[in-house]
């Protein structure tokens, strides 16, 4: 939005006194008169909108019939957003409109793009309104800038934030994927961890075993370490935390593949070994597992 | 950014009230209802320090974003009270004896990504803790 | 059999007092059990440890046994962060899953 603002100042100063009093005229009833304008003119803005988000070719994923209804949507959010002041709803609006539009493919620069066309759009319409008074055009623009820069500034962000968390659980998913919590039996699941084990991989592990205990109910869990790749103290820390933490879910939990390093790392921490349910492999860990929960194991 | 959320504590129902909060705002500002878990718990603790230590004091929530734009939330505990004459030892990791002895300090470094306290005798404690998301 | 079953948002007061009820009722029912559900806690602190803790320790001193039920997995995570273990109080998963072990300690006993 460019204004010659020396331009603007000459015809201002020649101004009789009357004018100078309505200068002072209160932001509130400037922004009313701008919202009843807005609200007046609502379906030829909204159409002029629309069209110009066609011309720049943005939100292509979408249909006419959708761009029309978010556009409604985002129109008569805009104004209130403009006429309360306040920006909560908007916010809230943003988000709840990102979460539909972004498995359609809607990217941040779209966003804010038609946020800015629909800016401009409703600036021009003031310049065409005022255009007989730059006095009050001037101070129109004054009340509606801050605001209608603020408002672009809350639908970006917020769909940006909505992107974010977004990405946050597929990776979330990605991350649950590449370690499977195993039912094999009722009542018995089996963790088997292999690889390296990074503070937020030992955390999300430990948050999906405790989901599965309570989703299988499970009196039996066997953590598998013999692929693990390097147990430090921190990782052994983990350990023993899931233990305890499944223990408070009221599941017994048997540790198998314990090398004697990493037995070493464990009582080094303070491990009381003779405590933790340890056996030598996956197998043996698992009869052990069947025979707490009352099945009767066969050997050949 | 949202703006901050300051909750006076004075009694235990305002433990409540600040965890409550505290659970909120970590929900808002994006964190899973685990991480959310771990930060109403850390509140608690350093909530219950004040009603038992300090009488009264104030639980700040404030939503914050790093250097290189990660979100998370601060949240700052303070008072005027007697203080910590030995703040080693309140932080001494007393990780494998019965657990809730004390401040529960050590607990609360735990479950955040990071810590910070200042606390004169006589002056008043402020704790200062941070989680960011992932 | 007793289940006292706890809200979500007690106060450090209220605890103590269900603690004192507890321990009343189990007298004066000569309950062999009790069972605490906690399944509306969504926060376990160094305090609410503390107090079943004692709960615990206070009913067994009267002869008969306790077993905790229900923590949610994101407060089990939070708590052996902060090293709450609830050391030897027996726990199981819900309420079914506590009924069934005072029946088999019952059993065990007899």
């Amino acid at each position: 939005m460019q204004r010659d603002k020396n331009l603007l100042k000459e015809p201002a100063i020649q101004k009789s006194r009357a004018t100078e009093l309505t200068r002072n005229e209160p932001k509130m009833e400037l922004l009313r008169e701008l919202v009843a304008h807005l609200r007046q003119n609502r379906t030829l803005l909204r159409e002029e909108w629309v069209a110009r988000i066609a011309e720049a070719q943005l939100l292509t994923a979408m249909t006419q019939e959708e761009i029309f209804a978010e556009a409604t949507s985002v129109y008569d959010s805009y104004v209130a957003a403009l006429e309360t002041g306040t920006f909560e709803a908007l916010q809230a609006y943003a988000r709840n409109l990102s979460e539909r539009i972004i498995p359609r493919g809607v990217e941040t620069h779209e966003v804010v793009g038609i946020v800015l066309l629909l800016r401009d759009v409703l600036a021009r319409s003031l310049f065409a309104k005022y255009q007989t008074d730059f006095e009050k055009l001037n101070r129109i623009l004054d009340a509606y800038e801050p605001a209608a820069n603020r408002i672009a500034n809350t639908v970006a962000v917020g769909f940006v934030q909505e992107r974010e968390r977004v990405i946050r659980q597929q990776q979330e998913a990605i991350r649950e994927l590449s370690t499977p919590v195993l039912q094999v039996r009722e009542r018995l699941l089996i963790l088997p961890i292999i690889g390296v084990i990074d503070p937020q991989r030992a955390r999300q592990l430990t948050e999906q075993l405790l989901r599965g205990i309570r989703t299988n109910r499970a009196k039996v869990v066997v953590i598998d370490i013999t692929g693990v790749a390097a147990m430090d103290v921190t990782v052994a820390n983990h350990l023993v935390q899931t233990v305890e933490a499944s223990r408070l879910l009221g599941a017994t939990v048997i540790v198998t593949g314990l090398s004697p390093e990493i037995a070493q790392t464990l009582v080094t921490i303070g491990v009381d070994l003779g405590k933790m349910n340890t056996v030598g492999d996956l197998q043996g860990g698992i009869e052990q597992a069947e025979r707490l929960l009352g099945y009767k194991v066969v050997t050949p | 950014m949202a703006a901050d959320t300051q909750i006076l504590i004075a009694s235990d129902k305002d433990v409540v009230t600040a965890r409550q909060q505290g659970r909120a705002v970590a929900l808002q500002t994006g964190f899973s209802m685990g991480e959310a878990t771990l930060i109403a718990t850390a509140i608690s603790e350093l909530a219950r320090n004040i009603v038992s230590y300090a009488n009264q004091g104030s639980v700040t929530l404030k939503p914050v974003r790093g250097s290189n734009g990660a979100s998370g939330l601060t949240i700052v505990a303070s008072d005027s009270g007697p203080g910590i004459t030995d703040i080693n030892l309140a932080l001494r990791d007393g990780y494998s004896s019965s657990g809730g002895l004390g401040l529960g300090l050590p607990g609360v470094r735990r479950l955040m990504d990071e810590f910070d306290i200042v606390s004169r005798v006589g002056g008043g404690t402020t704790v200062t803790v941070t989680k960011w998301l992932a | 059999m007793l289940i006292a079953t706890i809200q979500a948002a007690l106060s450090d007061a209220d605890l103590l007092e269900l603690r004192t009820a507890l321990v009343q009722q189990v007298v004066r029912n000569r309950s062999s059990g009790v069972i605490v559900d906690v399944t509306a806690m969504d926060v376990m602190d160094s305090f609410a440890s503390r107090t079943l803790l004692e709960i615990s320790h206070m009913i067994r001193l009267r002869g008969a046994a306790t077993v905790i039920v229900g923590i949610q997995p994101e407060v089990a995570f939070a708590m052996v962060q902060l090293g709450l273990t609830l050391e030897d109080i027996p726990t199981a998963l819900d309420l079914e899953e506590g009924l069934a072990y005072l029946q088999q300690k019952a059993r065990s006993i007899n």
